[in-house]
């Protein structure tokens, strides 16, 4: 597979680690939120077959965490965005 | 022996005679040969034996497609098996062997399967062998084991080397036939990158292996002019016996290059095969189509063939299959078969055509509305039995029978991301289907486009899309004559077997039992009776086998639908996809600074993930592991010993949110830790399970240097950058990777702080540099560095860090100004000696399965802030009092051997599982102790501290007395280390 | 009809014209006691123990494609009971025991073949995980072996023992592991569900759930409603697809695993092998393929297909482990959707919607428990509680800390 990097332009997708499903990036907050948010939020996972926003690690290269939009049917790749934009994006602050 | 069928022309060079040998006999051919081509222009068709039944078999075919000549071919270490003898390009020298059989290829004691083969229909075994049970492995299975498989594997180092490339470009056509060249010429004129591959040795494809024009040239002589064109054009790439094995993601292709496989040995330097991972824009699938037989009675016999084989080895080879010919077709492909050889003097004594009217052929015996029925000749053929259209039989003597049930595409890489080919009744063949691979287009015979002028107008076409051009070149004049076919599968005769997949040996028979018993649907069909799980993946035989079972069910080709292609195209060799990649450099080396030290001295070195480090340095008169490791750890904590700990990782973290960072990274807190001090840190994943754990320095303000065990520097490092990027953005924090860039070594025991200060600049005396305290100083008048005075074998102890280049030279540097201290340079093991004796954690404990808790730790996570699996970390589960806790365990004999991975059990428990206390995480030898102790986890350790229990371990049969202590074995007040 | 030598010979000599169809084609009725979703080896033998072992009548597989064309039909055929854990173990060890009488059983010739599978030591921490796990083994009953690396030389004498990254130093054998002819498994649980009356229903496509007031009342398909007193999911792979269909979000993630098989060849290997310094495990077939594989490609993915990067990787494995198949020949690979969990271990539960139950999340090793799944399955069906063998396989053990985590990798799917 090859990943359009938003910032170093195609790259194969051999260079990165994938983590998994782009709503690790909500996770509660520990003082707040109790074991069945953090349940919820570890362990389900809804797993489309389809459009998948997922969580990638150019581990040999920039060190970015990528959003990455594929499907998981055809693999095809819709949009590369930087998971820190994602994250500011999605509100997440300090 | 002479090469009794060579006839005129074809594209070998006469003027060079090749030496080779078959089953030990020697024969000649020419540059230019396969060694089928070869051995038919000798007069050898009988080359194989197939799988099950052992019949005797020749090549049906001229091509990739093959399913029965299949022989070893070479000797010794470079031995392969199931080589297809139409694709092994000859050379001088060449030794190939039939395989299969015993004691010979033309008397095969195997062969009896065939005369019982009523007994082996498809699926018997799948009904009988069951009794008594014990039969099945002891005899049945080691019987049918021997009898199966097809060549023999060397036991011996592939001696050849293999590589791998990458190639980008914007068209990647596959297939040199006239679709693929005419794709090629078109973007190559175009000054597009270009690539075209072909498996063949000499690209032109069936262009080679006909008589048709191109132009006003032959087929074959336009190719050539084609190829010359293309191959001065700086922007193509033309790659020869190159196969493209399968379409991946995104315009990714793989294909292999055989570099080497027509020479006796690769050139020296050279590579066998090459593995090339080829990023195209687009591709264009010009892969032609594979000619299907026609079954009937005994189809199997040497001098059956396809009748495009037959005309390929006439007019590419200059070879006669037989003396007498017929042909036997559906369509009027098979008549240029018989015209073709007619014009090469060849003897065609009979053109069956099953349809009832057609064109004749001058000279020609024809008999129409016909069909062969049965034939004969057990090691080759003799006659054929051909029932006439008035319902007489006439048997007629041939030596060869070409075959022409229609021509299949191959559509094979086009459904490689499982697009289902469609069937289209006009060539009764299935044609690629929706949702191939994106990007690729298909052009030519691939696409159902049969003509020569069909295959270049739409290889042009394909260009001119893919690349979105304006324009293409001129099309030559080529034939563009229509498909006449009238489909006919399978001739419905008698009691025989008709052959489907020939090499799996799967009949018409199997097919019926398999519709008889139900298992009718095409993935059943497959798998109940093997059709098209043969080497060549029924590339001839599997639509006969769909028709078939078509036929039986009543239902239409598209209803019953086919099978799906997967990679590879064709079979590739294990070595090229694994490179160079094998040996000593399947993975690389990481070398720690003190490496070459070590091994001047003699260390046994021990791979630990990709590094190798000291295990121990024997000196001389040791002759066992123990008396080493005893030696250094005794010496370290006598006075000195010196230890490479640069594999640890390392990761400077820094800027004013740097303490925050730390704080939900760690269990523990660091925001409170003063600036030049260092603090013992434990990580937690986002389950509440230990990650990892180590020391961690304040280094200035906003400036931490994090340490993390070997094991986990990748992914904690890894797991930072997530927290900093995906889940506090707005962090300000900065995270580095200085594992490489600094060699660190530990420095411990009572002369410690000796032996630094001839190397340290600075005061480093208890006061100046007090327990736990870190700094950046110097070393050696000026030598940056780092110093850290932690200690993970409880003596005094230091690491100091200086640049990597420098790690050997400061090794140097202690040994020789600390000499009067005598110190040593120790090991892993000696490491992993003192750290169990003071029951620190490390690999054994730190497993992925342990909580802070059962490591005795529990009071490390802090709830009064946010950490990463702080949470979670209080489930109930992770929770349980009575859950395993670390403990010490020393022998109550101190003669007594431990093991770890041993398991604890109560005195007079049974060993089941009930009983089952927990395990021995690290057991060492203490010189100090005397004895062997060990670290475990306990269910309720903590309460048990001071009883006796039992290890045991029922691999070995050893069952052993012990006493449950507490983890900190030494120095327990940790004296020792503040000293 | 039964299956045995005699019959096999009678029905050579008369022209094999008495063979009966393995399984009926029948129509979906209106409603049954028991609907399991999944015509794959562990809905089929969850469907035969139900009616076998458990007395259940009124039973229904629904399959969307063919009967065992799920992971049963592309899998790499390994069974073993080798675990650590004290939620596993006993569960492997079953189904090892279901595998050792079931021919006998299900009077089909599924070519169980205990040749022993050795799972290779090249560290001594691996040495000691190895103890540790043989050592849980033999406590729960199962069978282990430490064999020293003299002892794995005389098995395998050509492997890379003098040239090798990662020096082979033992290894942990399990005698009684082997492999089972995977596609039989799946034709003689149908063909043994179908003599006693259950419904095997192809091309049957689920398409929603009928729930009312929390109870399950009966699916849609692709050939009409079909109502249910119970409905059991055997999915794998498509787990999260399916319970959609009941608003369940599941502790699963699919991935692809790709297998491999090479040309035939003679005897080479003859039991089970697993490399333990990179992602490569191979066994012989009786056909004379090597059959092998190696880790997941990662990513999640539906596509039953895989990419470059996996398939040199296994290739690297081979070539590492054994130097003289360089010029063996790679005949195919495909893919496999897994249900990778998030401790790497099971699910066979009951669901928060009563007479809804499911059984997935097998990751790769779901071949091998097809026997104990389909048995504690049909037990959980049948009678409304965990069978003694699966009773840790709950989905609330990720909310309780009760995770049977073997490989000691967090809710890391792609990671187990």
């Amino acid at each position: 597979m090859i990943i359009h990097h938003p910032i170093l332009g195609p790259r194969d997708a051999q260079e990165f680690v994938y983590l998994g499903d782009a709503s690790l990036i909500d996770r509660p907050d520990g003082m707040t939120a109790g074991v069945e948010a953090f349940h919820d939020y570890l362990y389900q996972r809804t797993n489309p077959a389809g459009e998948h926003q997922e969580l990638w690690y150019h581990e040999q290269g920039d060190r970015s965490w990528l959003v990455v939009t594929r499907n998981t049917v055809t693999h095809e790749i819709t949009k590369v965005e930087l998971a820190r934009d994602v994250a500011r994006a999605r509100g997440r602050t300090k | 022996m002479t090469q009794s069928h060579r006839i005129a022309g074809g594209q070998i060079d006469r003027t060079k005679t090749l030496r080779f040998s078959f089953d030990g006999l020697p024969y000649q051919g020419h540059p230019g040969d396969t060694l089928a081509s070869a051995l038919l222009a000798n007069g050898v068709r009988l080359m194989g034996r197939s799988f099950k039944y052992h019949r005797p078999r020749g090549p049906i075919s001229a091509g990739s497609e093959e399913p029965n000549a299949l022989v070893e071919l070479r000797t010794g270490a470079r031995q392969e098996p199931n080589t297809r003898a139409t694709v092994a390009e000859l050379f001088d020298g060449l030794e190939a062997k039939s395989q299969n059989r015993w004691p010979s290829l033309r008397f095969d004691a195997m062969g009896i399967n065939d005369r019982l083969s009523t007994f082996f229909a498809a699926g018997f075994y799948y009904k009988t062998f069951m009794w008594p049970k014990s039969f099945w492995e002891k005899l049945y299975e080691p019987i049918i084991r021997r009898a199966a498989g097809l060549g023999s594997v060397t036991r011996e180092e592939d001696p050849d080397a293999y590589d791998k490339g990458f190639l980008h470009c914007d068209l990647l056509v596959i297939g040199a036939g006239p679709a693929g060249l005419m794709a090629a010429l078109t973007a190559g004129r175009a000054g597009k990158r270009v690539i075209l591959a072909d498996e063949d040795f000499r690209m032109g494809g069936r262009l080679n292996a006909e008589t048709f024009t191109v132009g006003h040239a032959t087929g074959a002589d336009w190719a050539a002019a084609t190829v010359a064109e293309l191959a001065t054009l700086p922007n193509v790439r033309l790659m020869t016996r190159t196969t493209v094995i399968g379409a991946f993601d995104h315009g990714i292709y793989g294909a292999v290059e055989r570099v080497s496989d027509h020479l006796p040995t690769p050139a020296k330097g050279k590579p066998r095969q090459i593995l090339w991972r080829i990023y195209t824009h687009r591709a264009i699938l010009a892969g032609g189509a594979t000619e299907r037989p026609i079954a009937f009675e005994n189809n199997d016999r040497p001098g059956i063939m396809l009748s495009g084989a037959l005309r390929a080895y006439a007019n590419r080879w200059g070879v006669k299959v037989g003396e007498r010919v017929a042909v036997f077709t559906n369509n009027d492909d098979g008549l240029r078969t018989a015209k073709d050889l007619q014009a090469k003097g060849v003897d065609v004594v009979a053109v069956i055509d099953s349809r009832q009217a057609g064109e004749l052929l001058p000279g020609i015996r024809h008999l129409q509305g016909a069909e062969v029925i049965d034939t004969t000749g057990r090691l080759g053929l003799k006659s054929i039995t051909v029932r006439q259209a008035n319902g007489r039989s006439e048997i007629i003597a041939v030596d060869a029978l070409g075959l022409s049930g229609g021509w299949n595409p191959n559509v094979n890489i086009h459904s490689h991301h499982r697009s289902r080919p469609v069937y289209d009744a006009g060539i009764t063949a299935f044609v690629p289907g929706r949702d191939g691979p994106p990007g690729l287009l298909v052009a030519g015979a691939a696409a159902g486009q049969m003509s020569t002028h069909a295959a270049l107008k739409t290889g042009l076409d394909a260009a001119v899309a893919a690349l979105e051009l304006s324009i293409g070149p001129d099309l030559p004049e080529a034939e563009d004559a229509p498909i006449r076919i009238t489909p006919l599968w399978h001739v419905a005769h008698g009691k025989g077997r008709a052959w489907i997949d020939q090499q799996n040996d799967v009949t018409d028979k199997d097919v019926k039992l398999a519709k008889q018993e139900n298992f009718t649907s095409v993935e059943h069909l497959k798998r109940y009776t093997t059709l098209g799980m043969a080497t060549d993946q029924g590339k001839t035989g599997n639509v006969i086998g769909l028709a078939i079972m078509a036929e039986l069910t009543g239902r239409s080709i598209p209803e019953t639908g086919t099978t799906i292609y997967r990679p590879p195209y064709t079979p590739v060799a294990l070595g090229v996809l694994a490179g160079r990649s094998r040996g000593k450099e399947f993975r690389p080396y990481r070398l720690t600074p003190s490496h070459h030290w070590a091994r001047e001295q003699g260390a046994v070195f021990v791979e630990v993930g990709n590094w190798l480090r000291t295990q121990w340095i024997p000196k001389p008169g040791e002759t066992e592991w123990r008396q080493s490791v005893d030696r250094e750890v005794l010496a370290t904590r006598r006075s000195v010993g010196i230890c490479d700990v640069t594999t640890l990782g390392k990761i400077d973290i820094q800027g004013t949110d740097a303490g925050a960072f730390l704080d939900r990274i760690y269990a523990n807190t660091f925001s409170t830790l003063p600036v030049g001090k260092c603090r013992y840190g434990l990580m937690l994943r986002e389950d509440g399970i230990v990650f990892d754990d180590g020391t961690t320095a304040r280094m200035g303000e906003h400036e931490y240097v994090m340490t993390t065990t070997t094991a986990n520097a990748v992914t904690v490092f890894r797991h930072l950058e997530f927290c900093r990027q995906c889940l506090w953005p707005e962090m300000d924090v900065q995270l580095i990777s200085t594992t490489e860039a600094w060699a660190q070594f530990s420095v411990a025991g009572p002369n410690a702080r000796k032996l630094l200060e001839k190397v340290v600049d600075q005061d480093i005396s208890d006061a100046a540099f007090p327990y736990m305290a870190a700094g950046n100083i110097t070393v050696c008048g000026g030598l940056r560095a780092r110093l850290f005075r932690i200690s993970f074998s409880g003596e005094l102890a230091y690491e100091i860090a200086v640049p990597t280049r420098y790690g050997d030279a400061l090794l140097r540097e202690m040994l020789a100004r600390g000499a009067e201290y005598d110190p040593i340079v120790y090991g892993t093991e000696a490491l992993g000696v003192m750290r169990v004796e003071k029951g620190h954690v490390a690999g054994g404990e730190l497993n992925g399965q342990s909580t802070a808790l059962n490591m005795g730790l529990g009071r490390m996570v802090s709830k009064k802030k946010d950490s990463i699996g702080m949470v979670l970390s209080q489930r109930e589960g992770l929770t349980d009092e009575n859950g395993y806790r670390l403990v010490g365990v020393k022998p109550v004999d101190p003669n007594a051997k431990l093991t770890a991975g041993s398991h604890f059990l109560e005195k007079g428990a049974a060993p089941v599982a009930a009983n089952d206390g927990g395990w021995l995480t690290s057991k060492v030898y203490s010189p100090h102790l005397g004895h062997d102790i060990a670290l475990g986890y306990l269910k309720a350790g903590d309460k048990k501290i001071g009883q006796r229990m039992r290890i045991v371990n029922l691999l070995a049969g050893l069952d052993t007395e012990v006493e449950i202590i507490s983890p900190h074995m030494f120095d327990p007040e940790g004296e020792r280390l503040r000293g | 009809m039964r299956y045995s030598g005699f019959r096999v010979i009678a029905e050579a000599l008369t022209g094999h014209k008495g063979w009966k169809p393995v399984w009926r084609d029948p129509d979906p009725k209106p409603d049954y006691d028991y609907i399991i979703i999944g015509g794959g080896g562990h809905g089929l033998a969850t469907a035969y123990y139900l009616a076998k072992e458990f007395g259940q009548a009124r039973i229904a597989v629904l399959e969307k494609g063919y009967l065992g064309g799920g992971n049963v039909g592309r899998n790499t055929t390994i069974i073993r009971s080798n675990y650590l854990l004290d939620g596993n173990e006993p569960f492997y060890e079953f189904s090892l025991k279901l595998w050792e009488g079931l021919e006998q059983d299900f009077n089909y010739n599924a070519m169980v073949s205990q040749r022993g599978i050795i799972n290779l030591i090249h560290t001594d921490a691996q040495r000691d995980a190895a103890t540790r796990r043989g050592n849980a083994m033999i406590l729960h009953g199962a069978d282990a072996r430490l064999l020293s690396r003299d002892e794995v030389r005389q098995m395998y004498p050509w492997l890379n023992f003098d040239n090798a990254r990662f020096p082979i130093k033992g290894a942990l054998m399990q005698p009684r592991g082997g492999t089972v002819r995977h596609d039989a498994v799946a034709w003689g649980y149908a063909r043994g569900a179908d003599q006693r009356g259950v419904d095997l229903i192809q091309n049957c496509e689920v398409t929603g759930m009928r729930i009312e007031n929390g109870r399950i009342k009966g699916v849609e398909t692709t050939r009409g409603y079909i109502g249910a007193k119970k409905v059991g999911v055997a999915v794998a792979g498509s787990s999260s697809k399916v319970m959609a269909h009941a608003g369940m979000r599941l502790p699963i993630e699919s991935h692809v695993l790709q297998a491999f098989v090479s040309e035939g060849l003679k005897p080479l290997i003859d039991g089970v092998m697993t490399f333990g310094a990179g992602h490569f495990y191979v066994s012989q077939s009786d056909k004379g393929g090597l059959v092998f594989g190696g880790d997941i490609d990662g990513y999640n993915s539906y596509a039953q297909r895989g990419n470059l990067p996996v398939i040199e990787d296994v290739a690297e494995g081979g070539m590492a482990l054994m130097p003289a198949i360089g010029r063996v020949r790679l005949l195919r690979t495909w893919g496999g959707i897994m249900d990778m969990s998030m401790d790497g271990s099971p699910i066979i539960d009951k669901t928060h919607i009563e007479g809804l139950y499911f059984n997935g999340g097998w990751c790769y090793g779901g071949f091998k428990a097809t026997p104990a799944s389909g048995w504690c399955f049909a037990h959980l069906l049948a009678k409304d509680e965990s069978h003694i063998t699966a009773r840790a396989y709950r989905f609330d053990r990720f909310l309780k800390g009760l995770m049977i985590d073997e490989k000691g990798q967090g809710a890391t799917p792609n990671l187990h």
